[in-house]
């Protein structure tokens, strides 16, 4: 009887590994992020579109939060067994994740026509010394938004420079319309960094001089936490921005608390959205203003893109997957939740007729997109500022003091890495 | 011992084979534990040993070209020399005794009325239960909106006690931030507490209560030379346990404030996973996590050294 029983487990095992021959199924697995952008129910169905078109291929879905989104390839990454195939990449990370040799360079395997019709801006998120690491794919920076009805109260005319905004702030304060006009994410983390960066670009700042030293201790990188902190002093900015991320910002402007707000794409639809805010039909969407004497505008890089895996089995099934999620037929489909990639489709008249406010902003926008810092130290580097930031939102130091500290530490860290 | 409970047929005509047999039983047992002694191996002594070994060299994942060369005890003169090291496991401290010390006061308090007979016990112990059968993330997200400053429950009802005249944003206060995760943290886990201790009340003999009131002793005393000396070992343990989660807390600061505002709230978990898996200093986070440990495990030896003494009682 124990005889017969193992023939057929044995059998069994036989029949298990011939049938996997037979089908001869390729599968990948992507780790993609449950958040702004394309939702889950959008990759899901994205993903069953492209298998009926290659039936030979099994795509195994993963979501996690952004917040986990770095732990978790680290990990998998790190540990080399091919976890994951596909992975969904920000733009801050391909210097540190490339560094590490973690990412598969899909440089050559991109054509060069349509890298022509890609962002530069775009494809600058995936691209580390001169390599692309990635397929761009989400496509984001950030906006600035504002309550047309409460402009309307105090008869002012949308603002261009934050000179402007500053003065209407004013006015709505004193008339009583809203206590805290400006709210803006500058919890401690990534948001608080990003927030900073936009002011000091908008200035015409920068972080280092031409040799490569940090130099956030003078000048505009100064001048622009000056400004945050004075502000907030005023009651201008929301106090409780400093322990507000997106969501905070999206809730506080779509509860009418504000009259101004900084955020990505996806606060458009939503503060718009009776559901979801009190405000529908009064959040105006624009370019985020600007210093008469720096820039028109400055806006961060949030794009992210598709990246595969250098322990990835199956490179060329996952890049075929890859390159059918950032499709221009698939980018149009679902251009509710992110804007395409593809200069061309900004043209496309269906695209501008689903969302005809959004485009226009969109490319005016676009013009002013800058990128975070491309360093493998910039996990680091950000939660130094972060870490400095906040000590000077909060009052424990003077902004020249945190800066004059940020600046030390920074040089620790570089000296670390040997530049 | 499996053997002495189960003797061998020792009567007469029996096999003189007890010995084998013994063995062959204790074979057994051997084969019977192997899976499970295999599982702890692999989930605990394993990565316990390797973590040790990362901590002696040096592993940068963002530095692939430095390779990890052997550093000895670098990783850990590194961290003892940083002065945030040292303030974050100040802050770790403040947490641990504030936190531990009020979960205490309130818990032995809870258990006091929960000892007492009266009618709906039964349905109070349970729902005392509530706050520590939440998920602590959802506990962690339920207080940060309680102290939100735009719609916060915890401004709402100040402002309606006519206590405050605005709302506050009370997690961007350094100072305030720490204590609103204190808050979080003694809500979640008092009942805990109070339960640990009501079991502990139970095991003290009613007679002592009798005759103390006879003699005339009044409720602060009897509490004070009766109820507090004799729950004494199970505050021990409850201590114990206590010190060893509120120093590793993570979680409740991971959710409401990310170590933040200005670093107000960097416990010493939150900083070992930066370094770890933030910035991929594989070897500082497992020396880091290897300090912790040390800590964590000389304040259980001290309480356990307290509880012998205490025993004599």
């Amino acid at each position: 009887m124990r005889r017969k029983s193992m023939a057929s487990v044995v059998i069994g095992l036989v029949v298990f590994t011939l049938s996997g021959i037979a089908l001869g199924k390729v599968e990948i697995s992507g780790l993609f992020m449950k958040q702004a952008g394309y939702q889950e129910s959008d990759i899901r169905a994205m993903t069953e579109e492209f298998l009926k078109i290659r039936p030979d291929i099994d795509v195994k879905l993963s979501f996690v939060a952004y917040e986990e989104l770095h732990d978790k390839i680290v990990v998998a990454a790190a540990s080399g067994v091919g976890t994951y195939d596909v992975i969904l990449l920000d733009c801050i990370w391909p210097a540190e994740f490339a560094e590490a040799g973690w990412l598969l360079d899909v440089t050559e395997r991109l054509p060069e026509e349509e890298r022509a019709d890609i962002f530069p801006e775009v494809l600058s998120s995936v691209t580390y010394k001169g390599r692309l690491y990635g397929m761009p794919w989400l496509n984001d920076w950030e906006y600035f938004f504002y309550n047309k009805k409460m402009l309307e109260d105090v008869g002012a005319q949308p603002p261009t420079y934050w000179t402007e905004v500053m003065d209407i702030s004013k006015k709505l304060k004193e008339n009583g319309i809203v206590e805290y006009p400006i709210i803006d994410a500058w919890g401690q983390g990534e948001a608080v960094v990003i927030q900073w960066l936009q002011y000091v670009y908008a200035m015409g700042g920068t972080l280092f001089d031409e040799a490569g030293n940090p130099v956030m201790n003078q000048g505009k990188p100064l001048e622009a936490l000056e400004f945050m902190v004075r502000y907030m002093n005023e009651g201008l900015f929301n106090p409780a921005c400093i322990e507000s991320f997106y969501e905070e910002v999206r809730r506080v402007f779509s509860a009418g608390q504000a009259a101004f707000g900084l955020n990505w794409t996806y606060m458009y639809n939503l503060a718009n959205d009776p559901q979801e805010s009190q405000i529908a039909g009064n959040a105006v969407i624009a370019v985020i203003p600007g210093f008469p004497d720096g820039r028109r505008s400055a806006t961060c890089n949030g794009g992210m893109g598709l990246s595969i895996l250098a322990s990835s089995a199956h490179p060329d099934e996952a890049w075929e997957y890859v390159r059918y999620l950032a499709s221009k037929e698939v980018q149009k489909k679902y251009s509710q939740n992110a804007l395409p990639i593809w200069k061309s489709l900004y043209d496309d008249p269906e695209l501008i007729a689903q969302q005809p406010e959004l485009i226009k902003v969109a490319k005016e926008q676009i013009h002013y997109i800058f990128d975070r810092p491309q360093v493998p130290w910039y996990s680091q580097f950000s939660t130094i500022l972060s870490e400095e930031l906040q000590a000077a939102l909060t009052g424990a130091k003077t902004p020249k003091q945190a800066m004059d500290d940020a600046v030390t530490r920074t040089k620790e860290v570089m000296e670390r890495y040997g530049k | 011992m499996v053997s002495r409970r189960n003797p061998t047929p020792s009567g007469k005509g029996a096999p003189p084979r007890g010995g084998l047999l013994q063995r062959k039983e204790a074979l057994f047992a051997l084969l019977l534990i192997l899976p499970a002694f295999v599982f702890i191996g692999i989930i605990i002594f394993y990565p316990m040993a390797l973590s040790l070994y990362l901590s002696l060299f040096q592993v940068d994942l963002t530095r692939k070209g430095a390779g990890t060369p052997f550093v000895g005890l670098a990783n850990y003169i590194d961290i003892f020399k940083s002065s945030y090291f040292w303030s974050s496991i100040g802050r770790t401290a403040y947490f641990t005794a504030v936190s531990i010390a009020l979960e205490m006061v309130l818990g032995l308090f809870v258990a006091l009325l929960l000892n007492e007979k009266f009618r709906g016990r039964g349905a109070l112990r349970s729902l005392l239960l509530l706050p520590w059968a939440l998920p602590i993330t959802v506990d962690a997200i339920m207080w940060k909106w309680i102290f939100n400053a735009n719609y916060g429950a915890f401004n709402a009802f100040l402002t309606q006690l006519g206590l405050i005249d605005k709302y506050q944003p009370w997690l961007t206060r350094p100072w305030s931030a720490m204590h609103c995760v204190i808050v979080a943290d003694v809500w979640k886990v008092t009942p805990l507490v109070a339960l640990l201790l009501l079991a502990g009340l139970q095991t003290i003999p009613r007679e002592l209560y009798e005759a103390a009131y006879v003699d005339g002793a009044g409720w602060f005393r009897i509490l004070w030379k009766i109820t507090i000396p004799l729950l004494g070992p199970t505050m021990t343990v409850v201590l114990v346990l206590r010190t060893l989660d509120a120093f590793r807390v993570f979680d409740i600061v991971y959710v409401m404030t990310q170590g933040g505002p200005a670093n107000a709230t960097k416990v010493i978990s939150f900083l070992t996973y930066q370094e770890a898996f933030k910035f991929l200093h594989f070897s500082k986070g497992a020396a880091l996590s290897y300090i912790i440990t040390l800590i964590v495990a000389l304040f259980a030896y001290l309480y356990t050294q307290t509880m012998k003494r205490h025993i004599e009682y």
